[in-house]
């Protein structure tokens, strides 16, 4: 008999997800119950994924095509913390718009639990279903302001280009299943061998699959779009959840199928790691809606994740991890002071609108300037110790290119972002913007910005964590 | 474990900076936060005045030394002290208060704000001539960016963000290279702290390389000829007070890192990089004090009598000898406080004209004598009067060059006469002639308080003019030790 306990997370979100979903059909007006039920389901689920797959080292179940290690519960862990998060900081963003309704907590729920189930795939049609599963829930969030022609249009965009993405990626797994005669990862693992060169189409259409969904370049075109036409709250989920599951797939995929074929997919990912940490940058340069920004500087942050794990050791892993986890709580953080920027209902998502912001705004103004030059990666912010770590373990390779090329990005996506902090604090300033937030959001905006600020005093947490992942 | 006195020096000014950062702030004079940030900066100054009497010269090993765990087995909080570093700390916390004094005037707008700025960058200067691990440095060195990035950008003239950009971003490029060259001495050696680097020295062949990724950070820092055109922009724009700080201290980060790190960690890169130093220390010296005769602006001249300087002490600290390095160090000290004197002098009258052109003045001696005196003091301290500060330098500068390579010595020494003529070209033009612009002839001569801090510059200037021998004492063992090492590495190569 299994060890049922170890995917319990699963199964009880899973229940919760229809049973919310049975509620919310039959009770009327239900939509703050449903709310309020899903972060206790939320915060539930990752009790009981510390409790019960926290000192796992590793175990598989299923005929070992799922699989459950420090890796796994460690990516679960933040993905459900990101999660809970997103979910808390958007219902006055979603009243706003009157589109506070009981599908958007339940698309987010099904949508991390088809991540939890990518995160522990140990077999290609596990990990197939828990995608499908996360990226028809996301499909849904991305048109979720309906009434909005940019919210549709984004919705529509992300569709094709994602289920083309995905066909790329079936079609991978089946030319690779065709060479080993397993789906499952540590089969194939013993079966391939670099002597099959046909086999490298097989590696490159499930990068480029997976590429596509952490939105690398050149497969990031989508993203701006996607970012800037979605509603702020699906964003801020975009650019931080889904990303951390597929990063997981994308370590599992280089580390254990494909860790003999090194010398096919180092390269792949150097180049991808390098193009997207100048592209990131340069492209940003020229924005003038917030969103989109972001949407180029997470390109540009994917960049220095991937260099990470283009290194082909535990540390860069491990640094991949630490960037990751850093860039979610900086993203979160900036997410929460584009939602405050709010006058009469209306939301404002262009930089010209930041105006100034420092003479009317001081605090919130100065909780950017942080996450800004956090982002930037200045010292002794948390944002350069994720660099840091990851250019150590990219120098410990003696990959001194990527290195210098990465750092050389870092000044230009320095000018843009100090192009942000140029409009707060030197220009004029403008009307002033409400202040009556919910508390859950200045709550956020706090935590993570001090959080930023002064993680340079426990640095040692973080990387303690972080170093029970050892997957190769 | 003794008390932590260093790291207390580090944290006091951020300790009064929260503390401002929790008062109200007022428009105009806010006494409150002035006083605040005043009182840390004088305890500050008091305890390093302590540190230096505390401070045993008989020795060359780092004293006051604290050592602590940060990043588990990676990397250690090491800071500590020697003779050449506790003479940069002193000048940072003299140099702060004076800053503090000077707002007065020049800030109007967000008074407090700017307090909170200028003490947090007193802490990370301070870290930076303390640090001994070279990720501790590092950090030090370019969170220095954020406060003056925005010390430029709020506060400053008409094209202040221009400036603010090309300050953060050249310095930024530059350092960017070193933190490459830090993570790859880790790889290379397994340790980052400066002591045991000392110890265990650096492989020959990856020296060059090492050298010349530092070197394009301090390059930019010092700044030399050709990448200092950041500095005539940042200048220029930055209120009074951020150009004192920028000119006294930021600028001598470069030089101190030149001894410590290149010299101490690469010495046979330096060695073989000594005639890149060398011509562009020689061109900075020359060129920029022909640029310097030609402006029109008098901040832009003193910035560029700036780059004059530091070619300089660029080219001091690379003849590797014991005059050489020791005047360089006076230089630094020297130049600290003249230069800030000299932009400090420039800030009186441009708070009362408002123009920094030289052509508004003329005749100043007339309605302003108090002024004119000082601002006579402070210009031959420029130039290297014997008997001021500035000549203790450059005389110790140009014997270790005599020494070294009679053919820079002496185009350095044409420099020392250019450096006269722009000097005294600008005080004779502003200062003497007849008084036409009518406006001059309201001009009120130095309050208290203009009075009080250009005094208390020029008190050191004439005292290490006349008996330079405490500095010289404080850094003497350090300084032998330096050029000691230096030799036996030379030696076993």
């Amino acid at each position: 008999m299994e060890n049922l306990n170890l995917v319990l997370p699963e199964i009880f979100i899973s229940l919760s997800i229809m049973f919310l979903l049975v509620l919310g059909v039959f009770k009327k007006d239900s939509s703050k119950i449903i709310f309020n039920l899903s972060l206790f389901v939320i915060l539930i689920t990752a009790i009981i994924t510390i409790n019960e797959t926290f000192s796992v080292s590793r175990e598989t179940l299923f005929n070992e095509s799922v699989v459950i290690d420090s890796l796994s519960s460690l990516m679960k862990i933040i993905t459900l913390v990101g999660g809970f998060l997103v979910l808390v900081i958007s219902s006055s963003y979603l009243k706003t718009f009157k589109i506070y309704n009981i599908e958007y907590p339940i698309l987010i729920l099904s949508s991390i639990l088809g991540m939890m189930v990518m995160i522990s795939s140990n077999d290609l049609i596990v990990f197939y279903m828990g995608l499908e599963l996360q990226s028809l829930a996301l499909y849904v969030l991305a048109t979720y302001n309906r009434d909005q022609l940019k919210s549709s249009e984004a919705g529509l965009k992300y569709f094709v280009l994602s289920a083309l993405s995905s066909g790329l990626l079936l079609y991978g797994c089946s030319l690779v299943y065709g060479f080993s005669g397993s789906t499952n990862f540590d089969i194939i693992s013993n079966q391939l061998n670099s002597n099959e060169y046909v086999l490298t189409f097989g590696i490159v259409f499930i990068l480029v699959g997976l590429a596509f969904k952490i939105s690398a370049v050149p497969f990031h075109m989508w993203a701006p779009d996607v970012y800037e036409g979605s509603p702020t709250t699906v964003t801020l989920f975009f650019t931080m959840v889904p990303k951390i599951a597929a990063l997981t797939v994308f370590i599992r995929f280089l580390y254990v199928p494909f860790l003999n074929l090194i010398d096919q997919w180092q390269m792949i990912i150097v180049f991808l790691s390098i193009a997207s940490m100048i592209f990131g940058a340069v492209a940003a340069i020229g924005q003038t809606n917030i969103k989109r920004l972001i949407a180029y500087s997470s390109i540009s942050h994917i960049g220095y994740t991937l260099a990470g794990l283009a290194t082909a050791s535990n540390e860069g892993i491990q640094s991949s991890i630490i960037y990751i986890s850093i860039y979610i709580v900086m993203n979160l953080a900036l997410f929460c002071c584009l939602l405050m920027l709010r006058r009469k209902d209306q939301y404002y998502e262009d930089i010209s609108d930041l105006s100034g912001l420092s003479k009317n705004h001081p605090i919130l103004s100065l909780c950017l300037l942080v996450i800004l030059f956090s982002l930037a990666g200045i010292p002794p912010l948390a944002g350069f110790f994720a660099k840091f770590y990851v250019f150590i373990a990219v120098l410990e390779q003696s990959m001194y290119f990527l290195a210098i090329v990465g750092l050389l990005s870092t000044v230009v996506a320095a000018f843009y972002y100090l192009r942000i902090i140029k409009i707060i604090y030197f220009d004029k300033e403008k009307d002033k913007y409400d202040t009556d937030h919910s508390s859950w959001l200045k709550f956020s905006l706090t935590v993570s910005t001090i959080l930023i600020l002064l993680y340079f005093i426990f640095p040692s947490q973080l990387i303690e964590v972080v170093s029970r992942i050892n997957i190769i | 474990m003794n008390f932590p006195i260093l790291s207390s020096l580090i944290l006091l000014p951020i300790v009064g900076a929260l503390f401002l950062f929790f008062t109200k702030d007022k428009d105009g004079n806010n006494y409150t936060a002035k006083y605040v940030a005043l009182f840390t900066t004088v305890v500050n100054f008091l305890i390093s005045i302590y540190l230096w009497f505390s401070f045993d010269q008989s020795t060359s090993s780092f004293q006051f030394v604290e050592d602590r765990t940060w990043i588990e087995g990676f990397i250690n909080y090491k800071v500590g002290i020697d003779g050449i570093s506790i003479l940069f700390i002193i000048l940072t916390t003299f140099i702060t208060p004076l800053c503090i004094i000077s707002v007065n005037n020049s800030v109007k707008n967000r008074l407090r704000d700017f307090l909170i700025a200028i003490l947090i960058m007193e802490s990370f200067m301070i870290g930076v001539f303390c640090a001994l691990d070279l990720v501790v440095f590092y950090l030090f060195f370019e969170a220095g960016l954020i406060p003056m990035f925005l010390i430029i950008g709020i506060w400053g003239g008409e094209r202040r963000v221009y400036s603010a950009f090309k300050f953060f971003l050249y310095t930024l490029l530059g350092s960017v290279l070193m933190l490459v060259a830090i993570i790859s001495i880790y790889w290379i050696t397994g340790t980052t702290d400066v002591v045991q680097l000392y110890e265990i020295g650096i492989d020959v062949k990856y020296q060059n390389l090492l050298w010349l990724a530092f070197f394009s950070s301090f390059a930019v820092k010092t700044p030399m000829w050709p990448v200092h055109t950041w500095l005539p922009d940042a200048h220029v724009e930055a209120p009074t007070a951020g150009s004192v700080l920028l000119a006294a201290i930021l600028l001598k980060m470069a030089g101190y890192g030149f001894i410590r790190f290149s010299l101490g960690l690469f010495p046979i890169a330096s060695e073989v990089f000594t005639p890149l130093i060398y011509t562009l220390s020689v061109i900075a010296i020359i060129f920029t004090s022909l640029i310097a005769l030609m402006q029109e602006d008098m901040k832009k001249l003193i910035a560029y009598s700036s780059v004059a300087h530091m070619g300089f002490v660029t080219l001091g600290i690379f003849t590797l000898q014991q005059q050489g390095i020791e005047g360089s160090i006076i230089q630094m000290i020297s130049h600290g406080l003249v230069s800030a004197a000299l932009f400090l002098t420039v800030g009186v009258v441009y708070d009362r004209m408002h123009s920094r052109l030289i052509s508004t003045y003329g005749g100043l001696v007339s309605v302003i004598p108090k002024y004119s005196i000082l601002f006579m003091l402070f210009a031959l301290a420029s130039l290297g009067l014997p008997g001021t500060s500035g000549f203790i330098g450059e005389f110790l500068i140009l014997m270790g060059a005599f020494k070294d390579n009679f053919l820079v010595a002496v185009i350095a020494s044409i420099g020392v006469i250019l450096g006269a003529a722009y000097i005294l070209w600008l005080y004779k033009r502003v200062v003497f002639g007849k008084l036409i612009n009518e406006d001059l002839k309201k001009i009120v001569d130095l309050n208290r308080s203009e009075y009080f801090i250009l005094s208390c510059l020029a008190a050191p200037i004439l005292f290490f003019g006349f008996y330079p021998d405490p500095l010289i004492k404080t850094i003497e063992i350090s300084v032998t030790d330096l050029i000691n090492m230096h030799n036996t590495n030379i030696a076993s190569k």
